[in-house]
């Protein structure tokens, strides 16, 4: 496949630990993909590997068509990622946060301020670009990683649980958006232990101790069941 | 500009950035070294006869004859300090953002490595410009011959400090640094005692001090700052450099090394 992400046959082993067990599943472009799992089952690995924190020895990745193992440089690029952990450096301001992301990605200075401005106002943070990190709220920061995540016009956005520790408007709002951003044709992977941020039109992969349990539309899925009691009733788990 | 070179002047920025904002981390990285120089030395002086010996062409007082060491600790403790930080960045997740950048990961990792050692260098400077204040000089051109010997000097504790980044685990270990690599280092070097009157009381002693590479940090300072050349000790620093730039790469390659123990 050409666009999206797509994963073959992905394991992974901490040691003796199995961490993940012949994962395979893919996201089309124009797609908000939820990546359901209780605590443990393998979520943060799989985001390590697919951000090339960790490499696995068996298994393929490819992000938007390149392969993440063979050029990992090409890949990268075409991939926006809102970490769990805040990343943010609370000493700079937005703008200077956004403007060392751009270098990293090799964004030339020219036009750099104008693509800044752009994505800061796509999600209404335009006026606070010059204000310290430190001074944000969490759901103002969040919204600047997203912003971060999208300065380099990926195709494919990860985002790893990018609404815990966020009240409830702010995680309104972040959901909202990204599913816009789905629907302009962004690929969109959502890892997340929360069901009701999942809509029935998404698409729904659930990963259980290392493997992937379901993948489907979400609504066909659940059933007459709430996600979150037919989560329970798979996996066990309260969701 | 070419795209490396973008992420380079970024990456450097913000080292430079992050020291602006920790004005205390300038504070004490050079009180340390002033405390040495203007009070361990005044009551050491008595203590320590120094003979003449090269670089020295005359009889040296004892505060003269530590400030290479001291600038080499200066070294060593931004070399530290750079991977606590990184340590830091690691559970802070910024080292993530660093890592999922396109660039090659040496490269990352190498201009991390020339921000924190140029931000060390300018500590240094900061330092012997202190002591010239308290009369101990050195000659005129020894400050500008210095300049590549102490650069190396930092690379080479950066990258040390690359290595027990990629060690070590949580902020909490961090003591275990000082008391096993900083505290060995520096007092098993000819920092604080030439090394002949080492080996007058122990034999092994002095051959430890003489194969660690802190002491060929000094000793490349030391003849630099007296406008002359040690080449073994050139070659031992190059060497030592070269070696913990290849465990440095080896801890964060992402296929083995720190990010498979948790990441």
């Amino acid at each position: 496949m050409t666009g999206g992400l797509d994963v073959q046959d992905l394991s992974f082993s901490y040691g003796a630990k199995q961490a993940l067990n012949h994962v395979s599943f893919a996201v089309p472009p124009g797609r908000f993909c939820a990546l359901l799992g209780p605590n443990g089952a393998g979520k943060s690995t799989l985001v390590s590997l697919l951000t090339r924190l960790l490499v696995s020895p068996s298994g393929a990745i490819h992000i938007a068509g390149q392969d993440l193992g063979r050029s990992p440089g090409k890949a990268l690029a075409r991939l926006g990622v809102v970490f769990q952990q805040p990343t943010l450096d609370l000493d700079l301001s937005v703008r200077q946060n956004l403007a060392y992301f751009a270098a990293l990605h090799r964004i030339p200075r020219r036009g750099l301020n104008a693509r800044i401005d752009a994505v800061l106002s796509r999600l209404d943070m335009a006026e606070r670009s010059h204000e310290k990190v430190r001074s944000l709220n969490g759901g103002h920061r969040r919204r600047t990683e997203l912003a971060r995540a999208l300065l380099h016009d990926p195709q494919v956005l990860l985002l790893d649980e990018p609404t815990v520790g966020l009240d409830a408007a702010s995680r309104a709002s972040i959901v909202a958006h990204v599913h816009d951003l789905a629907d302009q044709g962004l690929c969109v992977l959502w890892t997340t232990h929360l069901t009701d941020e999942v809509r029935d039109s998404d698409d729904l992969l659930v990963l259980h101790r290392g493997e992937i349990l379901t993948a489907g539309r979400s609504g066909e899925i659940r059933g007459a069941l709430s996600l979150s009691d037919w989560f329970q009733s798979v996996t066990g788990a309260p969701a | 500009m070419n795209g490396w070179l973008i992420a380079l002047r970024a990456i450097v920025g913000r080292e430079f950035l992050r020291f602006i904002h920790q004005r205390e981390r300038f504070l004490s990285a050079l009180v340390r070294p002033l405390v040495w120089l203007l009070i361990f030395a005044a009551g050491f002086r008595a203590a320590l006869g120094v003979s003449i010996i090269r670089p020295y062409q005359t009889y040296i007082t004892y505060e003269t004859y530590i400030v290479p060491g001291l600038c080499a600790m200066i070294l060593l403790f931004n070399g530290m300090q750079s991977s606590l930080s990184l340590v830091y960045d690691r559970e802070m997740g910024s080292m993530r953002l660093l890592l999922t950048s396109p660039l090659p990961r040496w490269w990352l990792l190498f201009c991390r490595l020339l921000g924190s050692s140029a931000i060390s260098v300018l500590q240094v400077y900061a330092f012997l410009g202190i002591a010239a204040l308290f009369d101990i000089t050195m000659p005129g051109w020894g400050y500008v011959a210095a300049l590549p010997g102490l650069f190396l000097g930092g690379l080479m504790l950066g990258a040390l400090g690359l290595v027990l980044s990629s060690l070590i685990r949580q902020l909490e270990n961090f003591a275990g640094v000082m008391n096993f690599v900083i505290f060995p280092m520096f007092f098993l070097s000819s920092a604080l005692y030439p090394l002949w009157k080492m080996a007058e009381s122990s034999e092994l002693l002095y051959r430890i001090c003489a194969l660690n590479p802190f002491t060929h940090v000094v000793e490349l300072v030391r003849f630099l700052l007296y406008l002359q050349f040690n080449l073994s000790a050139l070659l031992w620093v190059l060497g030592t450099t070269a070696v913990f730039a290849v465990l440095a790469l080896w801890g964060y390659d992402p296929a083995r090394g720190l990010m498979k123990r948790k990441v």
